[in-house]
């Protein structure tokens, strides 16, 4: 059996990278070196002997967003290979169970109503837990031969049904003052990132990781059909919706945080099974970094690419589309 | 250990699809389990594992009722080798013989010394310890019988239930997987086996149950219930028995 270490190396190593690029680009840019500077003299409490303006920016301005981006990275690729796991299915990603689409709708009619920042994220967070809540009851109102089908199929009808929602909400939005937030929003960006905002994402982030975590070993099995799961001995039921729920979370979490960033949860999977394999006590360590890595190097692309910050949604689309068609090609060839 | 169940009628809520069925599977004995395609093969299958409540009758395993014991009780009695379909997601057969041991661990815990120690065993009493660190996806359908066996030993069970274990595979590895299955019933196991194919039923199974259009056809010592007139009753066709007059042997031919 292949050892964990070098899925938390993989891991530790392409966060690093990603935090010290991130400080060293952009408008006004830190060094590895000052960065630990101020991060030491912030533990112990002693001077930095840095400018002040350098300390702002890395405590209050990139330190936030950085964190922020870590932990939508993390929490949309743990999500992904959860997903991908329990579904049997590659090409599955987190929103597929109308997680994104609720917290969409949510947030946008947070934005309808002027609701204000803090009513934009409990919204948002609120509508992704309602619409996974919804497709769970619509799935489970018979007991189907197929339990995972199911939900699949009713998790497409009601993210339908949501985006419809959006669209009308969008219709009859302002287009002054309104419509433009809506569509900032729903490409997904983390500008507005601030130390106020790090709790409420960082909270269900660390709850749902954690179970995720915590089942790592039983998440295996629960990659087989149902009845060879249950053969097995596992208590698929309770699994499932144990790691329906967690994953879940940590989807809302983050759409509300950071609006809807897309293909994070379908490709960082994908590149965490290539480099350590398919077991989820190697996978879910390994996706969790490079979720976090690489929605830092896009989010650091968005804010230095251009005067005006990319959406993070059209950046991580421009990089996402290639690859699924890349691997939807291959996983069209054989079977995964 | 014994798995036996009594005047089972099996099925789904409003779509039953068969009855009557009695049946014992006993340690170190092989049983055989003959009918056509739609014969509800499969869903007995599925009844005895406890995977699909039965619509009447009572099955116990270890002389307890079957439908009272949790998924992880009943799986470190009873493990299931279902047919060698190719595995998502590319696990090794060493991780894939793991999920083996689901039952006997915690919700939260990864493997102990032990269960590596019965893993490793497992692969080697299949044969198959030079392909353990392979993705399970790489092997050729037999061995991948021989690793879903190798998971189901691991489990510890003292029945094991196998879905067609022959089907899809080559003529060699058909003659290898059935001699292996022998091999752990003379150990001591109990095994209940589904099969097209009736030579494998007369040559290594002990018992036989023919079902036909949800109904026992015939069922006991193999000796006496495959014949030519109960393969021709259960598959609707003629048949005919070639001997081999140096080891007295029969072998069945459908026309």
């Amino acid at each position: 059996m292949r050892s964990a270490v070098p899925a938390y190396a993989i891991a530790a190593a392409a966060l690093l990278a990603g935090v010290c690029l991130a400080f060293a680009a952009g408008r006004y840019p830190v060094s590895p070196a000052e960065l630990l500077q101020i991060v030491w003299s912030h533990l112990t409490g002693g001077p930095s002997g840095l400018p002040h303006t350098t300390e702002t920016v890395v405590l209050q301005i990139r330190g936030p967003r950085v964190a922020a981006a870590v932990l939508v990275g993390a929490a949309l690729a743990m999500a992904g290979a959860a997903f991908q796991g329990l579904f049997r299915n590659p090409l599955v990603s987190p929103d597929i169970l109308g997680a994104s689409a609720g917290a969409a709708l949510g947030a946008v009619l947070a934005i309808f109503f002027s609701l204000g920042m803090a009513g934009i994220q409990a919204a948002a967070f609120a509508g992704g837990l309602l619409a996974v809540g919804l497709v769970y009851l619509v799935a489970s109102d018979r007991r189907s031969a197929d339990p995972v089908l199911t939900l699949l199929l009713g998790g497409l009808a009601v993210g339908s049904l949501l985006g419809a929602g959006i669209g009308l909400l969008k219709a009859l939005a302002d287009p002054y003052d309104q419509l433009p937030a809506m569509t900032f929003w729903l490409l997904g960006s983390l500008a507005a990132s601030s130390g106020d905002d790090l709790l409420p994402l960082l909270v269900p982030v660390a709850l749902g990781g954690a179970t995720l975590f915590a089942l790592r070993w039983r998440m295996n099995v629960m990659s087989l059909p149902d009845e060879e799961a249950r053969a097995l001995g596992a208590p698929t039921g309770r699994l499932r919706i144990a790691i329906v729920a967690a994953a879940t979370l940590v989807t809302a979490a983050s759409v509300a945080a950071a609006g809807i960033v897309g293909w994070i949860g379908l490709i960082v999977p994908h590149l965490a099974r290539f480099l350590v394999g398919p077991s989820f006590p190697r996978l879910l360590p390994a996706a969790a970094g490079l979720g976090g890595a690489f929605v830092l190097l896009i989010d650091t692309l968005a804010r230095t690419l251009a005067p005006v910050e990319i959406p993070l949604g059209i950046l991580t689309a421009i990089v996402g589309t290639p690859c699924f068609i890349w691997l939807l090609r291959r996983s069209q060839r054989s079977p995964p | 250990m014994t798995l036996q169940a009594w005047e089972l009628a099996i099925g789904y809520p409003g779509r039953p699809v068969g009855s009557g069925f009695s049946l014992h599977v006993r340690s170190g004995e092989v049983m055989a389990l003959l009918g056509p395609n739609g014969s509800g093969k499969s869903t007995l299958l599925k009844t005895l594992l406890g995977l699909l409540p039965p619509l009447a009758g009572r099955i116990e395993l270890d002389g307890r009722p079957l439908a009272s014991q949790r998924n992880e009780t009943r799986a470190r009695r009873l493990a299931y080798v279902p047919q060698a379909l190719a595995i998502g997601f590319g696990f090794t057969v060493r991780e894939s013989v793991m999920m083996g041991r689901t039952a006997h661990g915690g919700l939260f815990t990864g493997p102990s010394v032990h269960d590596r120690r019965v893993v490793q065993a497992a692969i080697e009493r299949m044969g198959i310890g030079a392909l353990a660190e392979r993705p399970i996806s790489t092997l050729s359908g037999g061995e991948r019988q021989l690793a879903l066996i190798a998971r189901a030993l691991a489990q510890e069970a003292a029945i094991l239930v196998l879905d067609e274990p022959t089907a899809s595979l080559d003529f060699g590895h058909q003659g290898k997987v059935m001699r292996e299955i022998r091999r752990l019933a003379d150990e001591g196991l109990g095994v209940l086996f589904t099969t097209h194919d009736p030579n494998h039923a007369a040559r290594f199974a002990d018992v036989a149950l023919l079902i036909r259009e949800g109904r026992t056809l015939a069922s006991g010592p193999v000796a006496s219930v495959i014949d030519l007139a109960h393969l021709q009753a259960l598959y609707g066709t003629s048949v005919t028995a070639v001997g081999d007059p140096a080891s007295g042997r029969q072998a069945f031919l459908a026309m």
